[in-house]
């Protein structure tokens, strides 16, 4: 065993990047909850924004477009699950399972002729000055651009969802719809509009791992990322700042886990994967701030 | 046959009796069935099965047609798709993934005309063969180029499932890699998966952070030698297949898995009607591993010596289990001069000495 | 302008006209896909509905068709009744993978026992007990401290999921597996074996509990005052409590019925079609049951038909990529089609489609 052979910094540093795609496909799909809709799609979503960010890279040769193509995929299928359950009244937790399975055959479909592509550079930003401080450097300003859009986003919906009306009337249709609607908001549209923010968001999580993590296409890729995304919601009592925190456990464990194995540490792997899902409970239990949005999973139909 | 009779023989024969003879014409093309694990087009294990299973159709041309299923999950669903198989007309199936064992053997105890060939597996039967390949034989060349091209003499490891043959390979690396250079140490990551692109990029980057700068891995995706590309100086190789795109740097040299003879063997054999249940087990020597081109950045003289090592191997003149040898506690298993058999390294579930850590179990 | 209006009773007529129309529909937009792809579109479409129920080897499919479709009704027919009564429990993935570790685990300390007399009886009982304690974590975590049973159940799928794995490799792993992951094979343990009641029917204990259980739930559903409860604290939770329902109560019962059936589902299956404890041992039947207690309207008789479709496209999915070289990404998206269509139609039950007037939604 040989503990000092693992960076602490370094292991920071990673731990950013590897938390990358479930913070922006959890940013969305929080987003999503806090307007009332549960959407259990997620996993779906990134692996079709996945195959996108593939296709639109290798079309182009350019990664950024190819992130804004997964974000269009993610959202084209956020679409769909928003008519089926905000039109035609589906029951969202099965929507959402049946949006999983959909987005696993449409990603694979597409991607099938992409197994060899190799997506473009996708360069760091090597901030002067900044990325030259001492411990601080190496941790926070070495990092492509995503790292950085996915800490914007963090602050942005941060900022909507407590600073602004609009954030405010979101809460307001995911809080009670019923209460909304009686106060003249548009709550079919405003949950549109936020399950296609999820949608987005979910696409650019996943291109994230198939544009810089690997880089490569396989299909089923995503591996689970969308489900921990979900959890990571949950854990974060549905609070962007926590979520970064809930984003960077749950990533961060992953990484440590790989790091102590190689570190030569006898550790038994499954419990300590379960560990973050263990205290995502436990924080349920424990926080009463960590309520559930009053509408979450709820149908809601105008009737007069 | 009638209803009464039917139900008087045997429940094996009145399995195949029952559904009717299965789908085979005089002079048609033979049926040869796959199931596969993966999707066909994983970049690594699943691939190159497809890959030498559609060589086979090629050598063959019309006399064969081939039947697939891809990601089959190991368990009920593969004892269904086999049945498929056998009652489509397949007159031998391959079924390429460990966990296809006992479907395997629980299906052809119904079908004892079908003839089936499960890879990887220990359990034969009349109809039953079990193929594999020394994929240590490999590992070997890897643990010579790894030992001499080590700076930080730190190698690391991805590792997939703890089961023997992976087992297996990293105490052939580590033998080889030791014997060049006294000072290596391994770090191994278990990831506890064939394929999983993100994780094996978490892996890679952990262990480069941790100061290898050599990787070997046991899994399947080109995720590891993106990583090395990016952190630079790093050596990597191909697995299953030659990762070429990633040569000169960071891939160094590959095993490569090539089915296709055997397949084609397997075939004719059947054809011929001389097929028997086998327990096959080739490596360098057979064509069945394969050695990438070992590439520019491996110094010459490194780069003959590793090659001269593959030509001992597949001539059969080295054996990469040669003692004296010893486990992780000291005991020796392994007597000067002493070759390992095959019951040995089939059921290998120990680290050599030097290797540091425990199989996870 | 297009409006829904509810209509003031659910359409009869609708509830057994639209599942028939979605087939239709997803035939049709299938077909269309199939053809782009290049494939014969009548021709797949038949394979995947037909060929299974009356085509060459229908005799070999219909029996399948119990056996895949079994665990999902069992499964679903559980989750209905909170499903009923506004309970959410989503994590019968877990339940089910517990239900096979109760099992399995029980059976297996025991081993070698010849006692199937008392050994195969408890196993069903403890392996139900399994899946209902693990249901029991959710229900009393809302009862006592308010937490939301959907994301409490979720997280729990992803920790037995693990707990698989670890069992898998370690405790319950097979001593003469060769230093393979898994248990032993339940199948090649009398005592223990979940087997087939009459060869070739498909047909074992499982199979007969989710019909069982598909006929209580209607008597329950239809006949008792516990179905009229489930049924009121649904619509109305604020008439059920002037009913004198608990609340609580009802969170309890319904967790616990769907735990314990998800558990008795995952011990049948690990005890018969799958045999062992393997990582790969849940392919989602816990999440697939949710779909189709929703595609079978919550009914007990619709649940049956639902899981015999879900079972349907599965094996037809099957036969078109074997038979017609359909890509599995494709059958895949047509499930995934099939559902949503399922979903979307179901709107016509309870609303009307106005035209032409305004309205402010």
């Amino acid at each position: 065993m040989d503990l000092s052979s693992i960076n602490p910094l370094l292991l920071l540093a990673s731990l950013m990047v590897a938390s990358t795609p479930i913070l922006l496909a959890a940013l969305g799909e929080l987003v999503a909850e806090r307007a009332g809709v549960l959407n259990l799609g997620v996993e779906g979503m990134m692996i079709t924004g996945a195959a996108c960010g593939i296709i639109f890279s290798a079309l182009t040769g350019n990664a950024w477009v190819g992130f804004a193509g997964a974000a269009l995929g993610g959202l084209l299928l956020s679409f769909l699950f928003a008519v089926l359950t905000q039109v035609l009244l589906s029951n969202q937790v099965a929507t959402g399972l049946a949006l999983t399975l959909f987005g696993l055959g449409l990603s694979a479909l597409l991607g099938q002729s992409f197994a060899d592509a190799r997506p473009p550079a996708f360069p760091k930003l090597d901030m002067p000055i900044l990325s030259d401080l001492p411990v601080l450097g190496p941790v926070l300003f070495r990092h492509d651009g995503m790292v950085y859009v996915g800490l914007l986003l963090v602050v942005a919906v941060w900022y909507f969802l407590t600073r602004t009306r609009a954030g405010l009337i979101l809460r307001a249709v995911g809080e009670n719809h019923e209460a909304a609607h009686a106060l003249g908001y548009r709550v079919v549209l405003i949950r549109f509009g936020a399950i296609m923010f999820g949608g987005a968001c979910a696409g650019l999580g996943g291109a994230y791992i198939s544009l810089v993590r690997v880089p490569q296409w396989t299909e089923g890729m995503t591996a689970g990322a969308g489900w921990i995304a979900l959890a990571i919601v949950v854990f974060a009592g549905w609070k962007p700042v926590r979520l970064l925190l809930g984003a960077y456990l749950f990533g961060g464990v992953t990484v440590l886990q790989l790091n102590l194995q190689a570190a030569g540490l006898a550790i038994p792997v499954e419990y300590l994967s379960m560990s973050p899902y263990v205290a995502t409970i436990l924080v349920l239990v424990i926080l009463a701030a960590g309520r559930a949005p009053g509408s979450l999973g709820k149908t809601f139909h105008a009737s007069r | 046959m009638k209803r009464r009779t039917l139900l008087k023989t045997g429940a094996t024969a009145a399995f195949a009796a029952a559904l009717g003879a299965p789908l085979r014409a005089q002079n048609a093309p033979m049926k040869v069935g796959f199931v596969y694990v993966g999707p066909i087009n994983d970049g690594g294990w699943t691939q190159h099965h497809h890959h030498s299973a559609k060589e086979m159709v090629e050598h063959f041309g019309d006399a064969v047609e081939l039947v697939y299923q891809e990601s089959v999950p190991e368990g009920p669903d593969a004892e269904r798709v086999m049945t498929q198989m056998c009652l489509q007309g397949c007159q031998i199936i391959f079924t390429t993934s460990f966990g296809f064992m006992d479907p395997t053997i629980n299906v052809a105890a119904k079908f004892p005309d079908v003839k089936f060939e499960h890879a990887t597996g220990y359990k034969t039967a009349d109809n039953v063969s079990v193929y594999s390949a020394r994929f240590y034989e490999g590992r070997a060349i890897q643990g010579h180029l790894a030992g001499n091209m080590t700076e930080s003499n730190r190698v690391g490891y991805i590792a997939s499932v703890p089961i023997p043959e992976v087992v297996r390979g990293i105490n052939s690396a580590f033998i080889h890699a030791r014997k060049v250079n006294p000072d290596v140490e391994f770090k191994i990551i278990w990831i506890f998966e064939w394929l999983n692109p993100a994780k094996e990029a978490d892996a890679a980057k952990a262990l480069i952070e941790q100061g290898c700068d050599v990787v070997l891995q046991h899994t399947d995706s080109t995720a590891p030698h993106a990583a090395a590309k990016e952190a630079g100086g790093v050596y990597t190789f191909g697995q299953a297949a030659d990762m070429a795109e990633f040569a000169p740097m960071p891939r160094i040299s590959s095993i490569i898995d090539n089915w296709a003879p055997y397949y084609i063997d397997r075939v004719q054999a059947a054809m011929d009607g001389t097929w028997e249940s086998v327990n096959t087990w080739q490596g360098i020597g057979e064509g069945m591993v394969g050695i990438g081109e070992i590439s520019s950045a491996v110094p010459d003289d490194i780069k003959a010596e590793a090659e001269a090592m593959r030509d001992a191997i597949a001539a059969g003149d080295y054996h990469p289990f040669t003692g004296p040898l010893s486990k992780q506690d000291g005991t020796q298993f392994l007597a000067e001069g002493e070759v390992a058999d095959d019951g040995l390294l089939a059921g290998m579930n120990f680290y050599v000495e030097g290797i540091e850590g425990d199989i996870p179990s | 302008m297009i409006a829904l209006e509810r209509r003031p009773q659910p359409s009869r007529a609708w509830s057994y006209l639209s599942p028939l129309l979605a087939v239709i529909v997803t035939m049709i937009v299938g077909g269309i896909v199939f053809a782009a792809l290049g494939k014969p579109p009548v021709e797949a479409i038949r394979t995947i509905f037909w060929d299974p129920l009356f085509g060459d080897f229908a005799s070999y499919f219909r029996p399948q068709l119990l056996v895949k479709a079994a665990p999902l009704i069992l499964i679903a027919i559980g989750l209905s009744f909170g499903f009923r009564a506004g309970i959410w429990n989503i994590g019968a993935e877990g339940q089910y993978i517990m239900g096979a570790l109760f099992g399995a685990g029980f059976a297996l300390a025991f081993y070698p026992s010849e006692a199937r007399w008392l050994i195969f009886p408890l196993m069903i009982v403890v392996g139900t007990l399994g899946g209902l304690l693990w249901a029991m974590i959710p229900g009393l975590l809302r009862v006592h401290f308010r937490t939301n049973e959907i994301l409490v159940s979720l997280m729990l799928v992803y920790v037995a999921d693990f707990m698989l794995d670890a069992m898998a490799l370690g405790l319950l792993r097979n001593p003469e597996g060769m230093g393979f992951p898994g248990s032993r094979n339940l199948q090649q343990y009398p005592a223990a074996h979940n087997a087939e009641l009459i060869a070739n029917t498909g047909m074992h204990w499982g199979v007969i509990a989710a019909f069982f259980a598909v006929v209580a739930a209607y008597i329950l559903l239809s006949r008792h005052v516990f179905g009229f409860n489930v049924r009121l604290a649904g619509q109305s939770p604020r008439a059920a409590a002037f009913a004198g329902v608990s609340a609580d109560r009802m969170v309890l019962i319904c967790m616990g019925l769907s735990g314990g059936l998800a558990g008795m589902a995952g011990m049948f299956e690990v005890a018969g079609p799958s045999g062992q404890v393997l990582a790969s041992f849940n392919v989602g039947y816990g999440f697939t049951a949710i779909i189709v207690a929703f595609l079978g309207r919550l009914h007990p008789v619709g649940i049956l038909l639902a899981g015999f479709l879900m079972a349907l496209t599965y094996i037809g999915g099957e036969l078109a990529q074997m038979n017609l070289q359909l890509p599995r990404s494709a059958i895949q998206l047509f499930q995934g089609m099939l559902l949503f269509f399922l979903l979307a139609v179901d709107v016509m039950t309870n609303f009307r489609i106005r035209l032409g007037r305004k309205k402010v939604a």
